[in-house]
């Protein structure tokens, strides 16, 4: 790692000055977040790529923290801070630094320590015109610290849980593709899980207990549970309770006896996650495609649209934005709509700035209700490597 | 530091008797120097050979650093501790000695788990019932970590643990662990059950050279008359 030159700092800073007066402008309040955060809460919403490379450490009482490696997190908890669980409205913006291991030779675009510069938007209604506008706000202020060609790619998550939603299938099927979705492997794996006969995976459930589990009556497979763990001489121990154990093999039971997912909704499936391309011309493409499964799609769809035209009147250049129903995969707290900056000097692997809808994230670190939220952030070393011309 | 080839070995225990017993029966024999309890020692006959005894733990950080030129420990130590394993080390031939499995054990009550994949099953319904991932108690965290990931399970916690893993579950400070193993008897006396699949690693002792060790020729010359003794 090579240290950093004070002209370097300087010239960051200037950047961030720059960018942060533009969300200034743009209503954004600026606040600043603590650094150290309780490990707990983090490792517990950010996918497991972002949680391996996260520093963590105790302190001196025992207690477990962190080194932020985002900040929208720690933006969220300030405002819960702030506000308890009152409804409240509120735009930040930031500028600080985040922290995350890099393993040998990632390249000087990969820095372990290095500064977002960004906005979150909490509580506001009218989701589409929020998210436009979040990007809108991004883009304008990295043309303001000098970048001039770039890329915007972008995904929806909210058409994806939109078509699991429509589909017809057991309840539990969609929760676990939905968990799924953050891993391209085992989703298909599931999926092809999901379109056999269940028989097989029963097979590991010895037969007099499978025998003795009623699919429909909790108390009887609970007794079941407990005559087949004392017969066999094993004590109940640690946090599952009995009840979890017997409703799991409840469910499992139900799944087996569920008929197959059909080979044309797989394909489905499958088909809407291989869409890319243009931002428009997919939009159409999954018009096309999801039309099929009823009118419960029209509404995400037409969110889609209204958000291409809401950007397209902010003045964000939508005709050569690109589509990509599986972006989004590796970010796993973003619910709905999800961007990307990407510049040619430094390719897709390192973005320069991205962000999306987070819709149940304050719920998770720690609010009591379900709040809106939007937000977007800025790599500065990847901006300003850029917009001084310099490979990165 | 002088020229001469480092040799790290286990400073106690059965691991370091059995390692002695390798090299003797090889023909060489390995001494210590100076004090009984010291660490440093060398091989008798072999003048461009320094033996340290150290704990087989920190044998895997002195041929990751190249601070050791050769070293004799247990894979999963070397898994564990170097994460670009293949390019530091090489493995130069396992030993027969200090068997152990690292695997993944929940407890025994949990008769609707078996795999890897029944285990993924269980994670959302356990978040949503207790308010938090379930956790997975283990000094291996790395080893751990990669298992987990190449297993499509990414929605747990490590809680890391430096001694008695095996009681986690049943003190309540952990769901399940990820340990090692020899005949599974401590597993089974704590209430405790190896899934289907979830052995990681078959580990023994091994005899491994750092790549990144400053290869002198002469720690190289010693090296060849090592590899001769035991037929390599």
């Amino acid at each position: 790692m090579v240290a950093e030159t004070a002209r370097k700092f300087e010239a960051l800073e200037a950047q961030a000055q720059k960018i942060m007066q533009v969300f200034i402008k743009a209503g954004h309040e600026a606040v600043s977040p603590a650094i150290l955060q309780p490990a707990g809460v983090f490792l517990d919403v950010i996918g497991e790529s972002l949680r391996a490379r996260t520093y963590v450490f105790t302190d001196p009482d025992g207690d477990e923290l962190c080194l932020r490696p985002d900040l929208t997190v720690p933006t969220c908890r300030l405002h819960i801070e702030r506000n308890g669980d009152a409804p409240a409205k509120a735009r930040y913006c930031y500028n600080g630094t985040a922290f995350r291991f890099q393993p040998v030779g990632a390249g000087s675009a990969h820095p372990r320590e290095f500064r977002q510069t960004g906005i979150e938007n909490i509580g506001l209604p009218e989701r589409e015109r929020t998210d436009a506008q979040t990007v809108a706000t991004i883009i304008d202020a990295m043309r303001a610290a000098g970048l001039k060609n770039f890329k915007l790619r972008i995904g929806d998550l909210g058409l994806f849980r939109a078509l699991i939603k429509a589909i017809d299938m057991p309840d539990r099927w969609r929760q676990m593709l939905t968990h799924l979705f953050w891993r391209p492997e085992a989703f298909r794996a599931e999926l092809q899980r999901l379109s056999r006969p269940a028989e097989e995976s029963l097979k590991s459930i010895p037969p007099e207990l499978r025998a003795a589990i009623a699919p429909t009556d909790l108390a009887r497979s609970e007794r079941a549970v407990v005559d087949y763990l004392s017969s066999n001489g094993v004590e109940a121990m640690g946090t599952r309770s009995v009840t979890e154990v017997a409703s799991n093999l409840m469910w499992r039971l139900a799944d087996a006896k569920s008929d197959p997912l059909p080979p044309e909704i797989v394909s489905l499936i499958e088909r809407y996650l291989a869409i890319s391309g243009p931002a428009k011309a997919a939009g159409a493409c999954f018009k096309d495609l999801l039309r099929e499964r009823g009118s419960a799609m029209t509404p995400v769809i037409d969110a889609y649209h209204r958000r291409l035209q809401l950007m397209t009147e902010m003045g964000v250049d939508v005709v050569h934005a690109e589509f990509s129903a599986e972006f989004g995969r590796q970010l796993e707290y973003y619910t709905g709509f999800v961007f990307e900056i990407v510049a040619p000097e430094l390719g897709r692997d390192s973005p320069l700035a991205g962000g999306g809808r987070y819709d149940d994230l304050m719920r998770i670190v720690g609010g009591k209700r379900d709040i809106p939220a939007v937000g977007g952030a800025i790599h500065t070393e990847r901006l300003l490597s850029v917009v001084q011309g310099g490979a990165a | 530091m002088t020229e001469k080839l480092l040799l790290a070995v286990p400073s106690k225990g059965r691991l370091m008797e059995q390692t002695i017993e390798m090299f003797a029966k090889a023909g060489l024999t390995l001494r210590k120097t100076g004090n009984e309890r010291g660490y440093r020692g060398e091989i008798a006959g072999l003048d461009t050979v320094e033996v340290a005894f150290i704990s087989a733990s920190e044998i895997a950080w002195y041929l990751k650093t190249g601070r050791a030129h050769m070293g004799v420990t247990g894979e999963d130590l070397i898994r564990e501790q170097i994460s670009d394993a293949d390019e530091r080390v090489t493995f130069l031939k396992p030993l027969g000695f200090g068997h152990a499995d690292v695997v993944v054990a929940v407890p025994d009550y949990w008769i609707d788990v078996r795999s890897m994949a029944e285990l993924d099953e269980i994670a959302a319904t356990f978040r949503r019932e207790h308010g938090r991932w379930f956790r997975v108690a283990t000094k291996y965290i790395n080893t751990t970590r990669r298992f987990f990931a190449a297993k499509g399970v990414i929605d747990y916690r490590i809680i890391e643990s430096l001694g008695a893993t095996e009681g986690a579950p049943a003190a309540g400070t952990a769901d399940l662990i990820v340990d090692i193993t020899s005949t599974g008897a401590t597993l089974a006396a704590n209430g405790l059950r190896i899934l289907d699949d979830g052995v990681i690693l078959k580990s023994e002792a091994n005899l491994i050279a750092s790549k990144v060790a400053n290869w002198s020729p002469a720690a190289r010359q010693a090296e060849n008359e090592i590899m001769q003794a035991l037929g390599l």
